[in-house]
C-alpha cells in the first residue's frame, strides 16, 4: 500500500513529533542490501536522533552511502525496513519523502544557469525573500542570486546546493562526503555552515571517510565497516571498535 | 527520357580516380590502399545485390507488397543499429521499431495522402531509406545522449530526483539536449540547401535528365518530410525510454557504460 502524501508539508506532522526528540528520526531494522562479492548491507540496525549532527564514517566500498541514501530512497532494502519518524519509508510516496529529507553530494552538483534558477528549480513559485532565506542560512549573502554557477568556488558552490536542498524546507539533510571535492579552507566553510543548521531544528545526516572530520563535527557518531554498522556511540573521542572485531554487527543505539 | 547511360566501360573509367586516391596512399604512405580498394570492392558487391533487387522490385509486374516489404526490413535494419548503439538503454529495440516505424508511417500519409508523391514502388523504397536513415541517425544520437546521462552523470540526474522531482522531469533536460544535437545536422542540410551542395535526390533527377525545376520541387518535399520525421521519430524514441529509465519508486535503473561500444 502507498499512502499519497501531498508534496507540501507532506510529513509536517511526523517531522515535528521526530524533531521534538521522543521519536528516532531514522530507524534501521534488520536493513539489508546484497551485493556481488558480499553484502553492501549487512543486517542494519541502527537508530539516529533528530535535532544533531550523526555522522558516518568508515573506509571506501564501507557502505556509508549506501546506508544514507536508502534514507530518501535512492536506495532500497532487500530485505529489512527503515522507519523515517515511524513512517516505513517503502510505504511513503517517494517525492514527498524528497521533499522533507534533502541531499547534497560529493560534488556541487548545480544546474546550468544562475544561483537563482537553481533554487527556483526547487521550489518553483519561491518568493524572493525564500531565496534570500535559503541563501543566509547557508551563508552566502544575496547578491549571490544572480551569479552565474560557472563563477563561483568550490566551497560557494557546494553551500548554493545547500540552500537549493533548503528551498524544499526539509527537517533533515543528507551529506554525502560533501567535502571530499573542495579544498580545506573551503571545506571547513561547509562545515560551520551544516552545523549552524542544526540551531534551526533540523537533523544532518553527515557521510564521510575523514576520521579528523568526522570527530569535529559529530554529536553522534556511527563507524562502518564491510557494509555493517562497528559501533556507534555519542560526542566526540568516545571508544569506537576497531574494524573487523565483532563477528556479528550489533544492535546499535546511539 | 534521356538518361545517363554508364555501362561497365563507364564504370571502369570512373575508378580511375579511385587509382588516384590509391596512388596518393601509396606516395605518401598513408597505408590505406587495403581500406580504399576492400571499401570499393564491398561497395560494387552491396549496390549490385541492391540494384538486382530493387530492379525486381520496382519492375511493373511487381506487387506493391514487395515495395512496402522492403520498406519494413528498411525500418528493421535501422531499429537494430540504434539498439546496437545504445544497448544499455531497456526497450530501446521496441522504442525505435516504434519510432522509426511510426514516423514512416506519418510520412507517408502525408507523402501519398496529401498526393505529393504517387503511390509507386519506385517512391516507397528510396524514400523510405531516406526518411528512416535520417530518423536513425537522430534516434541514435538521442538514445545516446539519455545512455550518457543514467551511466556517467548519475549525479546530475540523483540530484534532480533528491528534490522531489518526477523520472519524466528529471530526464527532460537531457531528452531535450538530445534532441537539439540529434535535429541540428538536418536542419542545417535544409538551410544550406542549394548553396553548399546539390543534395543527392536532386542530384539524380538532374543526372537523368529530369527538368531541374521539378527535380527541385521533389528535392524540397523530401526535406520536410525528413526533417518532421527525424523529429517525430527521436521524440517518440525519447519519450518511450525515458519512461522506463526509472523504477516505480522514482531510482534510476542501473545502467552499465560497456567499453565495447565505443567506436563502432
Amino acid at each position: 500500500m502507498i499512502l499519497a502524501f501531498g508534496p507540501e508539508n507532506s510529513l509536517a506532522g511526523a517531522d515535528a513529533e521526530a524533531t521534538a526528540g521522543s521519536a528516532p528520526l531514522f530507524s534501521f531494522e534488520g536493513v539489508a542490501i546484497d551485493g556481488v562479492a558480499r553484502p553492501r548491507l549487512d543486517d542494519i540496525w541502527l537508530t539516529v536522533r533528530p535535532g544533531r549532527i550523526t555522522v558516518i564514517v568508515g573506509p571506501s566500498g564501507a557502505g556509508k552511502s549506501t546506508l544514507l541514501r536508502c534514507c530518501n530512497r535512492l536506495e532500497v532494502p532487500d530485505r529489512g525496513r527503515l522507519l523515517y519518524a515511524g513512517h516505513d519509508v517503502a510505504l511513503l510516496e517517494p517525492r514527498a519523502l524528497r521533499c522533507s529529507v534533502g541531499m547534497v553530494f560529493q560534488r556541487p552538483v548545480l544546474f546550468p544557469g544562475t544561483v537563482r534558477s537553481n533554487l527556483l528549480a526547487a521550489r518553483q513559485e519561491a518568493t524572493e525573500a525564500a531565496c534570500a532565506a535559503a541563501l543566509e542560512a547557508a551563508e552566502l549573502g544575496t547578491d549571490f542570486l544572480d551569479r552565474s554557477v560557472d563563477e563561483l568556488s568550490g566551497g560557494e558552490a557546494q553551500r548554493a546546493c545547500i540552500a537549493r536542498a533548503l528551498m524544499l524546507e526539509p527537517s533533515v539533510l543528507l551529506a554525502d562526503e560533501p567535502t571530499s571535492s573542495l579544498d580545506e579552507a573551503a571545506a571547513r566553510q561547509v562545515e560551520q555552515t551544516v552545523r549552524s543548521l542544526i540551531a534551526g531544528g533540523r537533523s544532518v545526516l553527515w557521510v564521510t571517510h575523514d576520521r579528523a572530520q568526522a570527530e569535529r563535527l559529530a554529536d553522534d557518531l556511527v563507524v562502518m565497516d564491510a557494509g555493517r554498522v562497528v559501533t556507534g556511540g555519542t560526542g566526540t573521542g568516545s571508544a569506537v571498535g576497531r574494524a573487523g572485531e565483532d563477528a556479528e554487527a550489533p544492535r546499535v543505539d546511539i | 527520357m534521356a538518361g545517363t547511360d554508364i555501362g561497365w566501360l563507364g564504370l571502369a573509367a570512373s575508378l580511375v580516380l579511385v587509382a588516384a586516391a590509391v596512388v596518393v596512399s601509396r606516395t605518401q604512405r598513408l597505408r590505406l590502399e587495403r581500406e580504399i580498394v576492400v571499401a570499393c570492392g564491398r561497395g560494387v558487391a552491396q549496390l549490385a545485390v541492391v540494384g538486382w533487387g530493387l530492379a525486381i522490385v520496382l519492375s511493373d509486374t511487381t506487387p506493391l507488397i514487395w515495395a512496402w516489404t522492403w520498406s519494413g526490413v528498411i525500418v528493421v535494419l535501422a531499429s537494430r543499429t540504434v539498439h546496437r548503439r545504445a544497448p544499455q538503454l531497456p526497450g530501446i529495440l521496441q522504442a525505435s521499431l516504434v519510432g522509426n516505424g511510426g514516423c514512416l508511417v506519418v510520412s507517408f500519409l502525408v507523402a501519398f495522402g496529401l498526393g505529393i508523391f504517387p503511390v509507386e514502388a519506385r517512391v516507397i523504397v528510396p524514400v523510405t531509406g531516406m526518411i528512416v536513415g535520417n530518423a536513425m541517425k537522430t534516434v541514435v544520437v538521442v538514445s545516446k545522449r539519455l545512455e550518457e546521462e543514467v551511466a556517467d552523470r548519475r549525479l546530475e540526474l540523483e540530484a534532480r530526483l533528491a528534490l522531489g522531482w518526477s523520472g519524466m522531469d528529471a530526464i527532460r533536460p537531457a531528452v531535450r539536449a538530445g534532441l537539439r544535437l540529434g535535429l541540428l545536422p538536418t536542419i542545417e542540410n535544409v538551410r544550406g540547401l542549394g548553396l553548399i551542395f546539390l543534395p543527392g535526390a536532386m542530384t539524380g533527377l538532374i543526372l537523368a535528365g529530369v527538368d531541374p525545376q521539378h527535380a527541385v520541387l521533389v528535392q524540397l518535399a523530401l526535406m520536410f518530410l525528413i526533417l518532421g520525421a527525424a523529429a517525430l521519430a527521436a521524440t517518440t524514441v525519447a519519450l518511450i525510454t525515458a519512461r522506463r529509465l526509472f523504477t516505480a519508486d522514482l531510482r534510476p535503473v542501473p545502467i552499465l557504460r560497456l567499453a565495447t561500444d565505443e567506436g563502432r
